[in-house]
Order: structure tokens, then sequence, then C-alpha cells
């Protein structure tokens, strides 16, 4: 007997050999069980994260198997660490390079705020120069906050409209921090 | 210990430079001069090519700010002679309004990106250098951080505001 779960079907309309629902809710639930992430570690938090990765908390029963090196087929950004200023243009460069739709996850104390570095050379909090949908705190996070984190982003993903990166409002977020 | 004792590295340096180096004092047996902008390059060229001395290692330069000083800005020599097994201090005081101080890049390679640093962390120009440009930190960067009138904490920080603990 398997103890396999697999994820259950969106609300829809169920008859004798037909399922219907939503176009939003298939991808929403597709997307969502299959997020790339690209994770982005600069320090302590990133080691949290190998751990997260690893066999004990298992990142990839949550379908992120797939850990993309490469920010071209990345869904997700993962910022775990310190960001210092000079490193600024870089992690703004990686998140232009991802195609849309893409998410923002900021792990940490540092990325989320800056954290105990408030000095001349850290960057205070990633969100000065990229949007970002979900804040992990902690210094660092245990890998069930960076789980819990991770599932407040699926939760978006499913939820998320597939018109949503065409609205005037998610156009003037990006504008805000001029993306375009 | 060292092959020569201070007072040796003083009188060779004596020969010379009488009354253009002052002895600032000896903390934990590192002999600390002072000297002046004019003298500083001739300073440093014959510590290095005295065949007694040979201080051929700089050690690293870097900066001081005395706010409450008239001259702001005290550059700080560090050089080891290898041979000898000695060490020594030398220090320049400028003004902090208008730093400016000879290059070492002639004497040492090793004093570009030192040189650059200080100046990337205290606006000390270098005269005569290759390159002076920042070395650390971003590019666009206008103030020069390690100068007592730059800001510890970051002002763009808003969790840290004053009402937030009650002051």
């Amino acid at each position: 007997m398997s103890d396999i779960q697999i994820v259950g079907a969106p609300a829809g309309v169920e008859g004798s050999g037909f399922f219907a629902t939503s176009l939003d809710k298939a991808v929403g639930l597709a997307r969502a069980n299959s997020l790339w992430p690209l994770p982005f570690a600069t320090s302590c938090c990133g080691i949290e994260f190998m751990a997260t990765m690893a066999s004990h908390y298992d990142l990839s029963r949550f379908g992120a198997e797939r850990l993309s090196f490469s920010p071209r087929q990345a869904d997700l950004l993962m910022v775990m660490g310190t960001i210092a200023k000079k490193m600024g243009p870089v992690l703004r460069q990686v998140y232009l390079q991802m195609a849309e739709p893409r998410w923002v996850i900021a792990v940490g104390a540092c990325a989320s705020s800056g954290g105990i570095f408030d000095t001349y050379s850290v960057l205070q909090g990633i969100d000065e120069i990229i949007p970002v949908d979900v804040y992990v705190p902690g210094c660092p996070p245990r890998p069930e906050a960076i789980i819990d984190g991770f599932m407040h982003i699926q939760e978006l993903v499913k939820t998320e409209s597939t018109r949503r990166r065409e609205t005037p409002e998610y156009q003037k977020l990006l504008a805000s921090y001029g993306i375009q | 210990m060292g092959k020569i004792t201070n007072e040796e590295v003083l009188n060779n340096i004596a020969t010379q430079f009488t009354d253009k180096v002052t002895v600032v004092g000896e903390p934990f047996g590192l002999l600390t001069l002072q000297t002046s902008t004019e003298t500083i390059t001739d300073l440093l060229s014959f510590l290095k090519s005295s065949p007694v001395l040979q201080f051929i290692y700089l050690t690293d330069i870097t900066a001081v700010h005395y706010p409450e000083q008239e001259l702001t800005i005290g550059v700080v020599y560090h050089l080891h002679s290898l041979v000898n097994n000695v060490r020594v201090r030398i220090k320049v005081f400028i003004d902090g309004d208008n730093c400016h101080i000879p290059t070492a890049t002639n004497l040492w390679n090793g004093a570009n990106w030192m040189e650059r640093e200080t100046y990337d962390y205290f606006g000390v120009i270098f005269d005569g250098h290759p390159d002076l440009r920042r070395i650390l930190n971003v590019d666009d960067m206008t103030a020069f951080p390690m100068r007592k009138e730059f800001p510890l904490e970051d002002p763009n920080r808003v969790d840290k505001k004053d009402y937030f603990f009650g002051r």
C-alpha cells in the first residue's frame, strides 16, 4: 500500500466521465506544485536552505525538486542572506532575467530588512530594489520557517489569476521599481 | 627580537631627516614617527633603499579621522623590515577639507589598492596615483563612510525610528 499523497483537485463541476473547472485554477494548481526555485544564497540563511533542500526536511515534497541555477528557467527567486549594496545590481539583474510569472521570497532578517547590518555597505532589505512576495523572519530562520514561507508562495501562486501580470496594479508596482 | 633596535633605526633616519621627522612614541615597542607631506616620499624612499634598514615591505596604508584636531586626517604607513625583523609606523597629518598627499605607488606596487581603499573610506587624494577610484564601496557613493560625520546607521531604515521605542 503506497502512502504517496497527491494534490486534490480544485473546486469544479464533476459528473460521470467529465470534470470541469476554470483555467485559472488548473494552471494555478500546476504552477504551485511545480515551482522551480532559484536559490540566491549569500550567507547563513543559505546554510539553512541546504538543510531545507536535503532529505530531512525535503523541499521536493512540495514539487520544488528541481532547483534552477539559471534565472531564465526559474519561477521563484529565493534570496537568502545579506545583500551588500554592491551585490544589489547583480540581484536586480537576476530578477530581470527571470521570465513572468515570477515570485520572490526574502528569507531571513538581512534579506528582509538588512538585519543587524545597519551600515553603509549593506542594502536595507531587498525590497528597495525588487518587489517581494513573502518575507520569512528569523536570523537565520529554521527550515520549517522557510517551508512555511514557501507554502505561502504556493498559496499565492494557486490563487493568482493568469491575467494578473497584465493588470495596471502590477504594471504600476514594477514601474515603481523602474522595471519594464 | 629585531636585529636592530629602534634607537639604531632612529639614528639612521636622523642622519638625513634631522628636524623633519619627530618621534611620537614607542607603544608596544613599535617606533612611531610623524612627518609632513613634503618629506613623506623621501622618507619612505630612504627607509626602503637604505642598505642598513631595508624596510622593503609596505604592510599597510590607512588613515584615521580626528575631527577635533586642526589637521583632521592622519595618514598612517606601516613598514616592515623583513631582513631585520623590525617594524615602523609613520603618521602624516593633513587638512580634512583638502587632503592631498603624494602617492607611494612609485615605491611599492602594493600601495595601489591600499591607497584606493584609503581614498574610498576617508577621501584622501594620493597625488600621482595611476587609478584613484573607489575599490570596496559602490561606485556611485558620494560620501566617505569612515569619516566621523558620516552617520553610523543607514538613514533609509524605517524600523528603527525613535517613536517605535517611545523616545
